[in-house]
């Protein structure tokens, strides 16, 4: 048992379902008790999706526990097939239903001989892997079964595209600035011409995959999803991937760069130097600011950071390398990946710290004093509470971390907004530090403080305490109208019932 | 009315495909309700995941609750239960010093028969802090009755007998104490004197201290005394609960809490509608006094004057219907008052509907029913999303109120929706709160009132195959 009260990784399940509900037309069905289909929730809020989240919940209550699911996994199958006529659907173990080790396999294999699309048990163990772990693999998995089915039926379209193509693997649903990360990459892929071939899993269909081979590479963006995919596509049809992500100025060069080695070894003939060139000297603004007086004030700055494998890898390089700010130590919560991690920043910062526990990232936040902090929406708060601006680069996060405008981190724009990020992380710490320099604001105490400033009526104690109670941005209000009642019905004093009565007749 | 209505309420039972909070998020309100206590839950990373996420910004509080979460070994039973919890609970109290531990049962302790029970009592004695134990999990309960398992668990840590003699009346509880300080004996004297003489009144059910307030001064305005409240303030302050004391809930969800008062705590149950909006807090204080033997006074006024006041939003709602998908059982006296206000309700969605508990308050909605004109709704139990998703787009409803996982598709889809569990979190008891529930009912019809003329009602390409 572990005292826990936040973590950076959510269960294995939300991989699986990030994964399968991200395809077109593919239903996930859990097999839970009521109250685990929160996904839908995050998917409905955070990424305000306009469809209803497919999936359901084939509820495991006491019946089920006293004897076996039975019929009722099937049937919700079967049910869901009739009803929405989805293409796959993929049943969805949870932590509850892996200890009852009811054969889900076998419940999968009878749904399939009467449903019409497919049918599938996400491979995962939840007391093993997290949710990343969980997402890789279950997108592997979907390849990998509708490469199969497409082999058996000899479906596998012959050869290569023309000209040269590209699978982007490892879009996905609530991935941090995944759709804008997503067109950014095809944006840059027309910049290079090279075609789209596939984009999995984020809205793509099923009956594609069986495509895929037709790319010319692969493209992995994340560390953390799509790399199963890509190495299983390089062994079944030798497709090379790359994974470096386009993170960065000097990053995303270096992964054109190796682009251009993977295409130009299957005969293409491109020369990417100039477009790179072009792009990094006037096109992106992100190389001229770190040369410029703006910049140059950020010099030796220390700075921390903290999040997923890609992004404080990201991060750590850019804030290093490209803007000479002095990164104290970065860290990263996949520790089953930590190794990966040590390698791309030690030389990029003092110290390395890798840690699921948000309470230890807490004290090394403490103990260092940084100027800015770089990571979740965790090292927000605790940077509001001692007073460090924070910039969010990485899950967890919040419905504010989905915005609308266009902001993504990948590519030649993504140069743009990190450069945006940082600066004003760092601007916000540097204008409160004038401030208390130069004495505060210079009107300290506010001199209208409104009508209810003297107050010619008297609050009885229990009054007061009861005013306290009320959430400290509508006190004044409250105050105020509460008063004003009493003026007009003459009451001298201010009692509880005052109050309420008061409540009532205005709905203050 | 010349339509033909069925004379009794309908009740149906669907397949329980529906979406609603898992129990556990009981700890979300009742840590911040119950001051010094401790909220343990003993689950998985998905509990975890779901309180992280479902409490929003609370979780960055230093919150008084934490997960034990259960690992490999736990589950296979290679580390010993009570070793490991005792090695949290000592940690907790080390950092905390809570007056209480709630341990929250999940589904896992219940599927790997965790015996929670049997091991609290064993350490609450070897580490000197009460334990209390409550089974909040997906297997048997939704949402709300989160909260009746806690409070059912409460009611039997209430003391029996008050201490004895003058000091009870002064050491009721700290706050009177110091609402006391400073007064002379006499005016003590006087305070007590406003009541009438009647049994014991003891009120159940978790509600902000504001709430508490209005509520406790309505029943003094009867001459009714509220000698405790469970929950208190406190878990050192919960009431004293002696044999023969009346109680009364003020949320429909809490039948375990009343069963266990009456069975195990001999308590006589005044079975009542709900003090939600203004006719069911009349009815709730009418039955309170009618059982008590007090005329009630003034409730004609003072039921008027609410409605006076709620006309501006009665205005928008009467006529409209509402479909309440159903997620946290405060569904029926919800209904109820807005067949009241004017509008019409198709379907009552409900998780679970306890027939005795809720009775006086299904007998109020027929009877509202009835008075308003409009035909009875049918109430749905474990209802299925998807089924009625369906018949909402058949009839076609003015409002829906539902969980967050539906609202955004059905607004897309140009279906005006409330989020349900607003409902929970909001002040709605008494008759002082019955604005903010109107508040929240036309919400959605008055933003969309203002945009109604831009015609972007549907904002779906095309409509999901059926």
């Amino acid at each position: 048992m572990k005292l826990a009260y936040w973590m950076y990784a959510g269960p294995a399940h939300i991989g699986t379902l990030r994964v399968s509900s991200s395809f077109k037309n593919v239903h996930a069905i859990m097999h839970a008790p009521i109250g685990d289909d929160y996904f839908n929730v995050m998917r409905s809020m955070l990424e305000r999706d306009r469809n209803f989240t497919p999936v359901t919940i084939s509820s495991v209550d006491r019946n089920v526990l006293a004897r076996g699911s039975q019929e009722k996994v099937v049937d919700n199958i079967t049910r869901k097939d009739a009803e929405e006529h989805p293409d796959l659907i993929v049943l969805t173990p949870t932590c509850t239903s892996s200890i009852l080790q009811e054969d889900l396999e076998n419940f999968v294999q009878r749904a399939q001989l009467d449903a019409k699309g497919d049918v599938m048990l996400a491979d995962v163990n939840h007391y093993r892997v997290n949710e990343l772990q969980a997402a890789d693999s279950t997108l592997r998995q979907i390849v990998q079964f509708y490469i199969e089915k497409a082999r058996k039926k000899g479906d596998i379209p012959e050869g290569k595209t023309e000209k040269p193509s590209v699978n982007i693997l490892g879009i996905s649903s609530l991935g941090f600035h995944n759709h804008h990360d997503c067109t950014e990459l095809k944006r840059l892929m027309a910049d290079l011409g090279i075609e789209v071939n596939e984009v999995i899993p984020e809205g793509a269909s099923v009956h594609n995959l069986k495509k895929l081979p037709c790319a010319w590479f692969n493209l992995v963006p994340y560390r953390e999803i799509g790399l199963m995919a890509a190495r299983y596509l390089e062994q079944e049809f030798g497709t090379p991937y790359v994974d470096i992500t386009p993170m960065g100025v000097v990053e995303t060069a270096r992964c054109i760069r190796k682009i251009q080695q993977v295409i130009n070894a299957q005969g293409a003939e491109v020369d990417y130097e100039d477009f790179i060139n072009e792009q990094t000297l006037h096109v992106s603004q992100a190389a001229w600011f770190s040369r410029s007086i703006d910049c140059q004030n950020l010099t030796g700055k220390k700075a921390v950071v903290f999040g997923d494998n890609t992004h404080a890898a990201a991060l750590t390089k850019i804030l290093a390398r490209e803007m000479g700010i002095h990164v104290v130590w970065a860290g990263t919560y996949c520790k089953y990946d930590a190794d990966w991690f040590r390698d791309e920043v030690s030389e990029y910062c003092d110290e390395v710290i890798i840690t699921d526990d948000h309470g230890q990232i807490g004290d090394a936040i403490a103990r260092v004093e940084p100027s800015a902090i770089f990571g979740t929406q965790m090292e927000r708060h605790v940077g509001k509470r001692l007073d460090i601006p924070c910039g969010v680069i990485a899950a967890p996060i919040h419905v504010q971390n989905f915005p609308i405008g266009y902001k993504p981190f990948c590519g030649y724009e993504g140069t743009n907004q990190i450069a945006d990020l940082v600066y004003n992380s760092f601007t916000l710490g540097m204008e409160d530090h004038l401030l208390e320099i130069f004495g505060g604001h210079d009107t300290k105490e506010v001199i209208h403080k409104g009508i209810s400033a003297d107050s010619d009526l008297a609050w009885t104690k229990e009054a007061q305490g009861e005013l306290n109670k009320v959430p400290g941005f509508v006190r004044g209000k409250v105050k105020r109208n509460t008063e004003k009642f009493a003026r007009e019905r003459g009451f001298s004093q201010i009692n509880v019932e005052v109050m309420y009565a008061a409540k009532e007749s205005v709905g203050a | 009315m010349t339509v033909a209505q069925p004379e009794a309420l309908n009740f149906e039972c669907e397949t329980g495909n529906y979406h609603t909070f898992c129990p556990i998020s009981c700890v979300a309100w009742l840590y911040q309700k119950i001051e010094d206590s401790f909220f343990l839950v003993i689950g998985t990373k998905t509990c975890g995941y779901f309180l992280q996420n479902a409490m929003g910004v609370m979780i960055f509080a230093e919150p008084r609750y934490a997960m034990a979460e259960l690992e490999e070994g736990d589950i296979s039973a290679q580390l010993n239960d009570y070793d490991e919890l005792k090695r949290l609970c000592l940690q907790i109290k080390r950092d905390r010093n809570p007056s209480v531990i709630v341990w929250i049962g999940t589904c896992t302790t219940e599927i790997i028969k965790m015996d929670l029970e049997g091991l609290a009592p064993k350490l609450e004695a070897e580490i000197g802090i009460p334990i209390v134990t409550a089974r909040a999990n997906g297997l048997d309960y939704a949402f709300t009755q989160g909260e009746d398992t806690v409070l059912a668990a409460m009611a039997a840590r209430c003391p029996e007998k008050a201490p004895a003699g003058e000091t009870q009346k002064n050491e009721g509880n700290a706050i009177q104490k110091l609402l006391n300080f400073g007064k002379k004996k006499e005016e003590v004297a006087a305070d007590e004197a406003e009541y009438v003489n009647h049994t014991p009144l003891v009120l159940f059910g978790s509600l902000p201290d504001p709430v508490v307030t209005q509520l406790t001064l309505e029943l003094k305005k009867q001459g009714i005394k509220v000698s405790g409240w469970l929950p208190s303030k406190r878990y050192t302050e919960l009431p004293v609960i002696e044999e023969g004391y009346f109680v009364s809930g003020v949320n429909p969800f809490l039948s375990r809490t009343a069963t266990t008062l009456m069975r195990r705590r001999k308590c006589k149950l005044i079975g009542s509608p709900f003090p939600i909006g203004p006719d069911g807090t009349r009815a709730w204080i009418e039955k309170i006094c009618s059982v008590l033997g007090i005329e009630p006074k003034g409730l004609d006024e003072r039921e008027a004057n609410i409605w006076a006041n709620l006309e501006d939003y009665l205005q928008i709602i009467r006529g409209k219907s509402v479909f309440f998908m159903g997620d946290n059982l405060l569904e029926i006296s919800l209904a109820r008052f807005l067949i009241r206000c004017g509008m019409t309700c198709p379907e009552i969605g409900i998780p679970y509907m306890d027939k005795r508990y809720q009775a006086a308050e299904l007998a109020l909605l027929e009877k509202t029913c009835h008075e308003m004109g409009v035909p009875l709704p049918r109430i749905v139990e474990k209802p299925d999303n998807y089924n009625q998703i369906q018949r909402i787009k058949e009839i076609g409803v003015d409002l829906v109120i539902t969980g967050m996982a539906h609202a955004n598709p059905l607004e897309a889809r140009g279906i005006n929706t409330k989020w349900s569990v607003e409902f929970t979190f909001a002040q709605i008891h008494g008759f002082t709160n019955a604005r903010d529930i109107l508040e929240l009912v036309t919400r959605p019809l008055r933003r969309n009132n203002s945009l109604k003329d831009l015609g972007w009602d549907k904002l779906v390409r095309e409509e999901a195959k059926i």
